[in-house]
């Protein structure tokens, strides 16, 4: 099992190396070794912990040696943010991290030794963050090397650092892979940290004021969190001596006071991870980054840390008010979040507004904290971590390729892009359509919600699923529909052959996920529960599966056979109907004087009736006063 | 699966388009005799799609009959989910998934008329989707199960729990029969104000085809009015046939009685009707469970 180790090691080694290597394309090579080392290492550490009996595994008893270099590191990290906050004059933002490091190493210099089970605990769910980061980080790794050369051709105005950029992405892969395998709180805690600054670096890669100004927010607001994770992990060591996240639960879940204002202000920690309203507009500024981070940390891996640690909460917050504000707070951002969507036609705001609202709903799974929510949790994050990766790099190369990124602009993307538009389509059917995955979690999430009489849940859910199908459905119809320049292909498809790699692997990844969902949830997360629920009941019937295959048949079998017939049968080919004003071309027609006129065809976004940035304001206030109410009931529970 | 369940569902597939064909006959006599015309005969439906599936076919894109024959297939699977009395928040799930190919069908034509009119089928989608998710909740809250088949055979009249689940469905039902005052995307008369909508590009055997699954969707919809009241005594479903036959009476005259209205207006009576209306009636019953 010394492969944990060397997961969180390997990554940390490699970085400072990237930097060192001056020549991009040796720097490539050594960039696809590690990469594929990292992806096979997560493998095995995979098969080897299956091979013996899929067993929670815990190691490292004592680290004293180990803990030592953590807190130097957390030391140096501390020093590092405060020189970068005084070097862009927010001196405040430092307070948010001096402050916390400055606690933990007390805690850590004052000779107590808190108990704990064991440094690193391997199950079935850090198994399953090790595999999400393992393998769609490396992928996505491996098409930042294509993405990046193409975005340093078209950004000119920005200064090629991609030493730097690599040697984060490297270090990030590290930290992640330290938090989800950690089982001491403080070790946790400094991953978390770690994470924080790799995407406040990395958001303001481009030096540009507004990239600056978006990395701060997204620092002081993680921070934040940082503060109240290291509060609850510090105020449970001292009363409990103890910083076992797994004792925490049980002590949690056995009703002793500490340990649940420990749950808390942990779950408070996650929600700023997640990116949860009130805190969600540092996920939509963090969209400046180079698309890689975006898909990296912004959506499939980073922001699934905050969604990691509420459903290792799930269990202590069932049925208790902290439950009931994560899963209030989960599914008004649900339901915000896919209305804002729509009013978006950049499709990075789009993706990221998604992203928020998906990860509002797996929020709200944990926090109902029954099996069958956590059940549907945990398969809209694998769903969702793979296809948000591919749709990332998929606007990210359709970038590169047309110059812009606006959904208006993919108009017939499909036939002037094929591949692109192919995988893009592919990329949001997953995300809402039957037979995809991320129905059936929906579906399962619904009965669950009616299931626990939870009335709230059911509306967002009932009116979130509505909405979201909404911005998805007009975005596909763009791709598909026919191109405003008929019979002109695209200038040249400019995406990399590594890019090209990544993408069609994402692509089989999410065909694969779908077809393989039924063993998934025999085999993986069934047990998964059971660790972590001591029970189970089957969430699903298998007259679903049966279902979900059938319609799998029906969208495959019935174009391809149709389209051919379409094709050879005699049919008489047509102009757009326009009132007779054709041109004698489908995209023009002639106007009121005789001229012809260009026509071009738009979605509709809304405007006049949604504003997201008044609405953002108005949904941070609401959520804003109810976590007040909630944090200052856990603390007036302290004071009495 | 059951015969019963592999019976009913051969009989959907046989007869669902002889019951919705006969729908839109009575629905245009109906409103013939509303507006003191003498009308059509009851089969002229079934006459005009025969003339639509004689006509030479004519197209403005390759792609748009296999998306319309994809939007058959899962319309047809939506009622076979139904009536073999599956699971039916899946059902209603699929009947979105079936939608959406509709919107397909329409915008990518890229067609000025065709394009608005499907954005506008899209927020008809959004419109009604809350209503109709809720209404299968609904179902689950009252029977215990959203198998079809227990709460067919359920000893209590849905409809005496969830009146006001019911009340947002066929408020619905106008948007998905297309009717008035809801009827923004396309309508089955000659007056509207994109010339057919939705419907504009397509001719011939794809208008034949749309025509066929419409009748598929309209007989699975009333399957689900049925459901309000079908129990386990057989003579329940009298009382279907009779409810079915009010609700049917009740959205001609609305389609007859009313003016269309714009699309923001549909959204939201559609959604604060159903956010009051089946809100509190899932309220109430999740209260007294």
């Amino acid at each position: 099992m010394g492969i944990s180790v060397f997961l969180i090691l390997f990554p940390l080694c490699c970085a400072p190396v990237m930097y060192l290597i001056t020549n991009d394309r040796l720097r490539a090579y050594v960039t696809y070794v590690a990469v594929g080392i990292i992806a096979a290492a997560s493998v095995a550490l995979t098969a080897q912990w299956a091979m013996n009996g899929a067993v929670p595994v815990m190691l490292y008893e004592e680290t004293e040696a180990a803990d030592h270099v953590i807190l130097v590191a957390e030391l140096l990290l501390m020093v590092l943010v405060t020189y970068l906050c005084f070097k862009h004059k927010k001196y405040w933002i430092s307070i948010l991290s001096i402050v916390p490091t400055l606690l933990i190493a007390r805690q850590e210099l004052s000779g107590a030794k808190p108990m704990t089970l064991c440094h690193i605990y391997i199950d079935h769910l850090s198994i399953l963050m090790c595999l999400i980061v393992g393998i769609v980080g490396s992928l996505i790794v491996v098409y930042a090397v294509g993405y990046m050369y193409g975005y340093h051709m078209h950004r000119k105005d920005v200064r090629d650092n991609r030493r730097y950029f690599y040697m984060l992405l490297f270090v990030f892969l590290g930290a992640m892979f330290g938090f989800v395998l950690s089982e001491s709180l403080l070790w946790i805690d400094f991953f978390w940290e770690v994470t924080s600054v790799c995407s406040f670096l990395l958001i303001g890669y481009t030096k540009e004021p507004e990239a600056i100004n978006n990395s701060f927010r997204a620092l002081w607001m993680n921070l934040l969190g940082g503060v109240a994770l290291a509060a609850g992990i510090l105020y449970f060591a001292r009363s409990m001596n103890c910083v076992s996240f797994h004792k925490l639960i049980e002590f949690a879940q056995m009703g002793e006071v500490p340990a649940t204002i420990a749950v808390t202000l942990i779950a408070f920690a996650a929600l700023t991870k997640a990116a949860q309203l009130p805190f969600s507009t540092w996920l939509m500024g963090a969209m400046v980054a180079p698309t890689p981070s975006s898909a990296l940390l912004h959506s499939a891996t980073m922001v699934k840390a905050g969604i990691y640690v509420l459903f290792r909460l799930a269990p202590a917050m069932g049925e208790t008010a902290t439950g009931n504000v994560v899963v209030f707070i989960g599914g008004f951002t649900f339901f915000m979040a896919s209305i804002m969507a729509i009013s978006q036609s950049d499709g990075k705001k789009v993706l990221a507004f998604s992203t928020i609202s998906n990860l509002g709903l797996m929020t709200a799974c944990a926090g109902v904290g029954a099996h069958e929510t956590v059940w549907a949790g945990i398969f809209l994050m694998m769903f969702h971590a793979v296809s948000k990766s591919l749709l990332f790099q998929d606007v990210g190369a359709t970038e590169n390729a047309t110059g812009s990124r606006d959904i208006e602009d993919m108009h017939g993307l499909l036939y002037r892009l094929p591949m692109l538009g192919f995988y893009m389509f592919i990329g949001i059917a997953a995300m809402f359509l039957a037979p995809f995955g991320m129905l059936i979690s929906k579906w399962s999430a619904l009965k669950a919600a009616v299931d626990r009489n939870n009335i709230l849940l059911v509306m967002f859910i009932t009116y979130g699923s509505a909405t979201t199908g909404f911005y998805w459905t007009k975005w596909m119809g763009k791709i598909i529909s026919r191109s405003h320049e008929t019979g002109e292909r695209m200038k040249k498809d400019v995406t990399q052959k590594n890019e090209k790699f990544s993408l069609t692997v994402h692509a089989v990844m999410m065909i694969a996920l779908c077809v393989l969902m039924p063993w998934l949830s025999g085999h993986f997360v069934d047990p998964l529960l059971v660790e972590m629920f001591g029970k189970f009941t089957n969430v699903l019937p298998g007259m679903i599966l049966v279902m979900m295959v059938l319609i799998m048949c029906i969208v495959l079998a019935i174009p391809i056979p149709a389209y051919i017939y379409a094709k050879n049968q005699k049919t008489n080919y047509k102009l757009n109907y326009m009132s007779g004003i054709n041109t004698g071309k489908n995209n023009g027609f002639v106007d009121s004087f005789g001229e012809e006129k260009k026509l071009w065809l738009t979605n509709y976004y809304f405007d006049r009736l949604i504003q997201p940035d008044k609405m953002m304001v108005y949904c941070q206030l609401l959520t804003a006063a109810v976590l007040a109410v909630m944090v200052s009931f856990v603390l007036g529970g302290v004071l009495v | 699966m059951s015969i019963k369940a592999v019976i009913s569902v051969i009989m959907y597939i046989l007869l669902a388009p002889v019951a919705g064909g006969l729908m839109e006959g009575l629905d245009r006599k109906l409103s013939a005799r509303m507006q003191g015309r003498i009308g059509p005969p009851i089969l002229q439906p079934f006459y005009d799609l025969r003339k639509l599936m004689n006509k030479q076919v004519i197209s403005v894109s390759v792609l748009q009959s296999s998306l319309l024959l994809c939007y058959l297939a899962l319309m047809i699977f939506t009622g076979a989910i139904f009536f073999a009395g599956s699971d039916i928040l899946m059902c209603l799930f699929v009947l979105t998934t079936a939608s959406t190919f509709m919107y397909f069908a329409a915008v990518v034509t890229s067609s000025p008329y065709n394009t608005i009119a499907s954005s506008r089928e899209l927020i008809q989608i959004m419109t009604y989707e809350p209503a109709v998710l809720m209404a299968g909740v609904g179902f689950y809250l009252v029977a215990g199960t959203f198998s079809v088949a227990k709460i067919a055979s359920s000893s209590t009249v849905m409809l005496t729990r969830m009146p006001g689940l019911f009340a947002s469905f066929v408020l619905i039902l106008l948007i998905k029969m297309r009717k008035s005052p809801f009827d923004v995307s396309t309508s089955h008369h000659a007056h509207q104000e994109l010339v057919m909508g939705v419907k504009t590009e397509m001719g011939a055997q794809n208008l034949a085809i749309f025509t066929i699954t419409e009748w598929y969707e309209n007989a699975f919809l009333m399957g689900i009015v049925a459901l309000f009241v079908v129990t386990s005594n057989p003579l329940s479903f009298v009382g279907a046939a009779l409810l079915c036959a009010a609700v049917f009476f009740f959205l001609v005259l609305a389609d007859n009685a009313c003016a269309r209205v714009k699309w923001g207006q549909m959204l939201k009576m559609t959604w604060l009707f159903t956010f009051f209306a089946s809100g509190v009636n899932l309220l109430i019953l999740m209260l007294i469970r």
